[in-house]
């Protein structure tokens, strides 16, 4: 058994709105809000360890669990600054987590999921294990010629969930993860490249993959999307969101969104979106988080209030 | 109607738009459809043709004109 204990969350000071944007692209402001939801994203100074670290803190402080009881760390991240070493290792060493093993899950924007299941089965060895999310998207988009379709969409951040076996606000009732690396060009990052993304094969899929992910969580359960308190999702896109909840048959309210305000933070927006969202919520009902990104990588994770 | 005018009514109905007159016109390019519309294109085809467009196939090429989609529908009936 595993439970959510808390969040976290870091989000760099600097806010690029979308008048500079479109102003470096030769684009309308208005363009940018109707394609994407998008008003401004954040670019950070610090790194991405930096960024995982900090995120990190505000979770264990959330908590109230000392950074010494942490039984194993996972770090996602698409956008790490090295080949090798990941984040992991360095950011646990900044929490001064000595000795635990410190995972690195180098998937982008589904990321944060996959740490989250493979959390759920590992709390049962480690008992306490933190998940980071942590992404510094301004360094990839800045590192090549602006392409306006990519640019417009990502900013940096990094988001944190504690998982452990004992204690937690909700139990994780069960997740699936799915992979289908047949689309695996349709939205990459190549080495020393620009990030290219077939935008219209990443919305097609995930429109579809999305909603069953979700669906195949709920009805393993015996719920239905109408059971839930709210649906966390990748912060993507926020049309995408929208068609997500139509396709489901919910209101758009019930998915949180906060990435009018951040963008697309790749596999850390999930975690930041929950930790903002659990700070408005103390005691929700059913939740379930959902992710779609390249690999194509995607899944749904379902937790119940305890 | 004909296949192709089957396909027509189906993008006139989810693009809210004029179909094209030339089948072989990408939907994409001309305006006609943009990303979002395309999953509810692709939904549409489903119920009006009985298929089930299997996620393998979820691939935008295969529905960027009439042509290509009747094209499509005659090779899944086949």
């Amino acid at each position: 058994m595993a439970f959510l204990r808390a969040f976290g969350r870091f989000v760099p000071e600097r806010a690029v709105g979308n008048a500079e944007l479109a102003a470096r692209l030769g684009c309308e402001e208005q363009w940018i809000r109707d394609v994407s939801g998008i008003l401004e994203r954040r670019y950070a100074s610090e790194s991405v360890v930096e960024m995982a670290a900090r995120a990190a803190a505000d979770c264990l402080s959330q908590a109230g669990v000392e950074a010494s009881s942490i039984g194993c760390v996972i770090v996602s991240s698409g956008s790490a600054e090295r080949r090798f070493p990941g984040p992991a290792a360095e950011t646990a060493a900044r929490l001064g987590i000595s000795g635990a093993p410190a995972i690195d899950l180098p998937v982008a924007s589904a990321g944060s999921l996959f740490g989250m299941a493979l959390a759920a089965d590992l709390a049962a060895r480690y008992r306490r294990v933190l998940v980071i999310a942590s992404e510094k998207m301004s360094a990839v988009i800045e590192g090549a010629p602006l392409d306006r379709n990519t640019a417009i969409l990502f900013g940096d951040g990094a988001g944190a969930c504690l998982i452990d076996s004992a204690e937690g606000w909700a139990r994780i009732e069960n997740f699936k993860l799915h992979s289908d690396g047949a689309f695996a060009d349709h939205l990459r990052l190549d080495f020393n490249q620009a990030l290219r993304m077939d935008g219209r094969t990443v919305i097609l899929q995930a429109a579809r993959k999305i909603p069953a992910v979700i669906r195949q969580v709920l009805e393993a359960a015996g719920l239905a999307p109408s059971d839930l308190s709210a649906f966390l999702m990748h912060q993507a896109n926020q049309n995408l969101i929208v068609k997500i909840a139509q396709t489901l048959d919910v209101p758009a309210e019930k998915f949180y969104s906060n990435i009018a305000r951040y963008g697309n933070t790749s596999s850390a927006s999930m975690l930041i979106a929950a930790a903002e969202w659990r700070a408005e919520n103390p005691q929700p009902g059913p939740v379930v988080f959902a992710t779609f990104g390249a690999g194509f990588h995607w899944g749904a994770l379902l937790a119940l209030g305890s | 109607m004909t296949l192709q005018e089957r396909i027509q009514a189906i993008i006139r109905s989810v693009a809210q738009k004029p179909a094209p007159a030339d089948p072989e016109e990408s939907l994409f390019e001309s305006g006609i459809l943009d990303s979002f519309a395309l999953p509810d294109m692709v939904s549409a085809i489903e119920k009006e043709f009985g298929i089930q467009v299997p996620d393998a196939d979820l691939n935008p090429r295969k529905f960027d004109s009439v042509a290509r989609i009747a094209s499509y529908i005659e090779n899944r009936a086949s």
